[in-house]
């Protein structure tokens, strides 16, 4: 199996001088391709802060973060943006464009491959919203679809680019029980069909069995469960 | 990479976005349509303007023009002697001179015997000081004791002279001195005169009796065929009194634009006019640029995060901006070619709408969007991908 995620000792603290703050010390762990693990852990334990090292979004100095192959640690944006595009993002607030219906949000990871045509784009992301559930709603715009309706077309986004690697913050915190269970099921599904390493920070213990692994980061270290 | 898309994603989103929300994308563009007719109305009185002021000077017959040095436009001159004017024939190269007497004066509606000031050109009638036929034609009738030619393109507050003329009831008073309106003829309005009339010089003097013959307000100058009215007009320079300006047609014509333009306020007025329409318009658009970027910015923090480039969100911003240019130009020159119909019929300026002025006016607005993008994109730093999850 491929290592997708390989970090090794790495530190990070926000602000500087006297008000610096740790919040991830030495924390080293490798992810395998294909694999689904669980972070869980106390609010402000540094996840989020995790999350958006692997996903490039935030650039760490000291340690190792190998994403894809790419080191992070030292990098340029542009180097971290190519690999963006390979990972998909679903956020605790679906952040879709609230102007474009579901069909047009899900295109909008397409857009940016140029080597498709827009027809091919079309088929992808009906046959992805359809595999979420809402093959009849891909004309809604996001105010006319319920929460969990919205968080599946937010996961139809992150994964009709085929992705290598899904990130997820607490995908279903803001939805109820049942369609919070629902959502995180149609994600495992898809990405077991693809061979998708996924990283799924959440506090809710219901969707626990859906994880080949669970980790729990507490004061900023890690550790197996 | 591929081209059309690199415009033409940004460029449908920008589109999605704008007519997602139609009561804003209608205040944006009557923003800019504001800004549209605005600048349309003040280039057009303006150019109306300068049009209007050299409506009597583009109708002289001469190759060079005198006037007093101190006359700072045509139709306020001050006086000069004759005697200047019959000395440029000492030169060679001039063929004749012309003497041009001007005066406002009250001219009463014959129907409703209402006063108002218009233009009275004095002319020698064995000469043609006019480059208008209807002027020409009628010189012998002129020569005729108070007999005067009527403009037919003054306000319309003089009254129907052309009806009343065919009625014979053509007798009216000019500074309360008895004349007759024996024909009509086109010069235009300016902003110096609603109406003109022009006479011979001798019934110019009987209206005006305390005019001279002797004292003069512009010399017409005509050249043999064939000379340099820039070489004659150096020399006539060295042999006229100092007091006396000399100028070609060119010069006249651009004398009196410059008296508008620079002399009188009225020009710095619509220049002024102008620049408020530009600078109300491209705050307008930035306010609906810049609350536009800070209402999707957790959106485009999203695409960010996706991966799309800094340089993608610059492309939305200035394709809105341009979309917004585009859709507030195309109403406004609309409207403002009923404006300029309307203003016409009203005030009787010409006020055409040139290729010329619609191109400048759409490269105003579309440099008011423009900057209105530039200034609104600094913006878009707000959006940080780290502070979406
Ligand atoms: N942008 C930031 N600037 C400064 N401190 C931050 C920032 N984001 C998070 N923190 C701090 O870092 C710690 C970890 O936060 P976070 O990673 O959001 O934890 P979690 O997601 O586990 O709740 C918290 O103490 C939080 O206050
Ligand atoms: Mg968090």
């Amino acid at each position: 199996m491929q290592t997708a995620i390989d970090v090794q000792n790495l530190s990070f603290s926000f602000g500087s001088g006297t008000l610096v703050q740790p919040v991830l010390k030495e924390i080293t762990i490798s992810i395998q391709q294909g694999e689904i693990v669980l972070i869980t852990g106390p609010s402000g334990s540094g996840k989020t802060t995790f999350l958006t090292i692997i996903g490039g979004l935030r650039q760490a100095f000291t340690g190792s973060v190998v994403v894809l192959g790419q080191q992070f640690i030292q990098s340029s944006e542009q180097v971290r943006v190519k690999v963006r595009q390979q990972i998909g993002f679903i956020f605790q607030q679906h952040n879709l464009l609230k102007s474009l219906t579901a069909l047009q949000n899900v295109s909008m990871t397409l857009e940016m491959n140029n080597q498709l045509s827009e027809q091919q784009r079309q088929e992808r992301a009906i046959a992805m919203l359809t595999a979420v559930g809402l093959g009849d709603r891909i004309h809604y715009k996001p105010d006319q679809l319920s929460g969990g309706q919205r968080q599946r077309v937010s996961i139809a986004r992150a994964l009709v680019g085929q992705p290598k690697i899904v990130l997820a913050d607490e995908p279903t915190a803001s939805l109820d029980k049942q369609s919070g269970y629902e959502a995180v099921s149609i994600l495992k599904k898809l990405a077991k069909e693809s061979q998708t390493t996924i990283l799924l920070v959440t506090h809710d213990y219901r969707i626990s069995d859906v994880a080949d692994r669970i980790l729990e980061l507490e004061d900023g270290m890690i550790r197996n469960i | 990479m591929n081209y059309t898309n690199w415009l033409y994603f940004p460029m449908r989103l920008a589109w999605r976005q704008l007519i997602f929300d139609r009561t804003k994308l209608m205040v944006a563009i009557c923003g800019v349509l504001f800004a549209c007719v605005l600048v349309f109305m003040q280039l057009g009185f303006r150019d109306a303007l300068y049009a209007s002021a050299t409506s009597a000077p583009v109708k002289l017959d001469g190759d060079l023009f005198l006037m007093h040095k101190q006359s700072e436009a045509m139709w306020r001159p001050i006086e000069f002697k004759r005697s200047e004017l019959m000395r440029a024939l000492g030169n060679p190269a001039v063929a004749d001179v012309f003497p041009l007497y001007l005066g406002l004066a009250p001219f009463k509606n014959i129907e409703t015997k209402v006063k108002r000031t218009l233009m009275v050109y004095g002319f020698d009638p064995d000469s043609t000081s006019f480059r208008i036929e209807a002027i020409n034609n009628k010189r012998e009738a002129l020569k005729l004791k108070d007999t005067v030619l009527f403009d037919e393109y003054s306000r319309p507050e003089f009254g129907p002279i052309g009806q009343l003329i065919a009625a014979n009831q053509n007798w009216t008073e000019i500074k309360d001195y008895k004349v007759a309106i024996i024909g009509l003829f086109r010069m235009g309005v300016s902003f110096a005169a609603d109406g003109n009339v022009v006479t011979s010089d001798l019934n110019f003097m009987r209206i005006f009796p305390k005019r001279s013959l002797d004292n003069i307000d512009v010399g017409i100058i005509k050249l043999t065929p064939g000379s340099s009215q820039t070489s004659v007009k150096g020399e006539l320079e060295k042999l006229l009194d100092e007091s006396i300006n000399i100028f070609t047609y060119q010069e006249l014509l651009q004398f009196e634009k410059n008296y508008w333009a620079n002399m009188a306020p009225i020009g710095f007025i619509f220049g002024f006019g102008t620049i408020m329409g530009w600078v109300v318009g491209l705050v307008i658009v930035y306010q609906i640029l810049f609350t536009d970027i800070a209402n999707h910015r957790n959106e485009f923090a999203t695409l960010k995060a996706m991966g799309y480039s800094h340089g993608y969100f610059i492309r939305v911003v200035f394709a809105s901006a341009l979309l917004l240019a585009i859709f507030g130009f195309i109403p406004g020159l609309m409207l403002s070619l009923g404006l300029y119909h309307l203003a016409e019929s009203q005030i009787f300026m010409p006020m055409p709408m040139t290729i010329a002025k619609a191109t400048s006016v759409l490269m105003l607005i579309l440099s008011m969007c423009f900057i209105a993008g530039l200034i609104a994109i600094r913006k878009l730093r707000d959006a940080d991908p780290a502070d979406m999850f």
